[in-house]
């Protein structure tokens, strides 16, 4: 069992990234899922603020995707296609009661997201090892990915502020 | 999974391993780490109140120490099953084991929403076999 915190080989920098894809997916589909799942009427009144919020969400994680993605592909790893992670979505998918929900379960999006690529950031500054892409190039991706969840983290808090 | 929830984890696996309280020696065998390495640690565990110690015997969780280990092995479950089942990775223990100190519980419970886990999660986990006894474990595709 490895106790530390880095990352050593190409081997597992492509599964982190492939994982990375993953919750981007999740994100996308579930931000999908909500829309559709609100009744109806709902669905009429919900803000434009919240629906552009989740137009925003869905339309960021396949930007970020596409470039982990690059990233993967240059590792000669493959990735998850969307289509599979959307039907894995949707047979466990439990819709949120209300718009809170909807929120709060996009913070929670946002919020593991940024997690994630500031541990893997953490893991990779950590490690020597020499990977089979650009290190710097690798980085600033990641830098630039962290810093727009962490945009998205403000812009989700902000809304949930204004509603309470 | 931050360093001591990983020991807690390993603790509570060895107590089930041990049939009673977890020796160095099986925790360092678990743990892949030295013998000394685990006596610190378990010197640390006990201050804060997760580990009870007894010489020669070994290392018991207390309440609260038990419930960090279920989640912490919780967690674990959920990398392990993410890596069999959506990734399809045939080394997923090995796998797994690399990766835990790198995935955060917040990050493994986002996974958890696409992965379909047993109720009984995580008692239904086998330290021997080193995976959930349910799990579907994937073959290489030749």
């Amino acid at each position: 069992m490895s106790l530390g915190q880095r990352v050593s080989s190409d081997h597992q920098l492509a599964r982190l990234l492939q994982i990375g894809v993953v919750l981007e997916e999740v994100v996308e589909s579930r931000a999908a899922h909500h829309l559709e799942s609100l009744p109806a009427d709902e669905r009429e009144t919900i803000d434009d603020e919240v629906r552009a919020l989740l137009a925003e969400a869905a339309e960021e994680s396949a930007e970020h995707r596409e470039r982990l993605e690059t990233l993967v592909d240059d590792l000669d790893a493959e990735t998850v296609a969307y289509e599979e992670i959307n039907a894995l979505v949707d047979a466990q998918y439990g819709p949120p009661e209300d718009t809170d929900g909807v929120l709060y379960d996009q913070l929670c999006n946002e919020e593991t997201a940024y997690k994630f690529y500031d541990d893997l950031i953490e893991a990779v500054e950590a490690s020597d090892a020499e990977f089979a892409i650009d290190r710097d190039r690798l980085l600033e991706t990641l830098y630039d990915i962290r810093e727009e969840e962490r945009e998205g983290v403000e812009e989700v808090t902000e809304i949930m502020e204004r509603r309470a | 999974m931050n360093t001591a929830d990983q020991y807690l984890k390993a603790i509570y696996l060895a107590q089930r391993i041990d049939d009673g309280p977890a020796s160095t020696g099986t925790l360092a065998d678990l743990l892949e780490v030295s013998p000394a390495s685990v006596n610190e640690m378990i010197g640390k565990l006990e201050e804060r109140g997760l580990v009870e110690h007894e010489k020669y015997k070994g290392a018991s969780l207390t309440d609260e120490g038990l419930e960090r280990a279920h989640d912490a092995l919780q967690t674990y479950c959920i990398i392990e099953r993410f890596l069999a089942n959506v990734l399809e990775v045939e080394e997923f223990r090995e796998e797994a084991h690399a990766l835990e100190a790198v995935i955060d519980d917040t990050v493994a419970e986002r996974l958890d929403t696409i992965i379909d886990r047993p109720e009984e999660c995580p008692d239904c986990f086998d330290p021997e076999a080193d995976c959930c006894k349910y799990l579907e474990v994937p073959t290489r595709a030749d």
